[in-house]
């Protein structure tokens, strides 16, 4: 699972119907430390995480295990909402 | 599989159904020297590792397959721990 925060939201009305009444977010991949690195991913919701927080992101065919999303096609969603990060030197 | 190095912890109390009472670990992937090379991960823990641990670790859905495998979201799960890192043949 990478770590990402919400950068924003992405609406949709013509797409597979598999997809519908899914939350699609923006979300970037960030280090431990909160720091932001390049690029982004667009995410489904599965947790109803808020714009602005760090969240869990599971990618690949893992995505389609997590809740509601069977034989859904995505390849990348949300699981959890971070609390604390605790890195040690 | 890999290789990774335990450094951290994460604590999510919002999260899927299936990943309650997981532990999630930051695992910082080491290339065939145990030097640390790409980004950290977030792991789920299948063994019982801890911080500062040698482990190794499975991605891809496979990844799912110590646990429930049709409902635990996971593409990062630690599935063994190193006795030591002599063992590592460099």
């Amino acid at each position: 699972m990478i770590i990402a925060r919400i950068l924003g939201t992405v609406v949709s009305t013509q797409k597979d119907e598999r997809l519908l009444g899914k939350k699609l977010l923006i979300v970037r991949p960030i280090n431990v430390d909160g720091s932001d690195t390049t690029g982004y991913v667009v995410a489904v919701d599965t947790v109803g995480a808020g714009f602005h927080e760090r969240v869990l992101v599971v990618a690949g065919s893992s995505a389609r295990l997590a809740q509601g999303m069977k034989d859904v096609p995505v390849d990348a969603a949300i699981v959890g909402v971070i609390d604390t990060i605790d890195v040690q030197n | 599989m890999q290789l990774a190095r335990v450094i951290g912890t994460v604590v999510a109390t919002v999260k899927n159904d299936s990943l309650h009472g997981r532990k999630l670990l930051v695992v910082q992937t080491l290339d065939r020297n145990l030097e640390s090379s790409g980004k950290p991960m977030v792991a789920v823990d299948a063994v019982g590792a801890g911080v500062g641990e040698l482990v190794f670790w499975c991605r891809g859905k496979e990844a799912s397959f110590p646990f429930k495998r049709e409902d635990t979201p996971t593409d990062c799960t630690i599935v063994g721990i190193v006795d030591s890192e002599d063992h590592v043949r460099r």
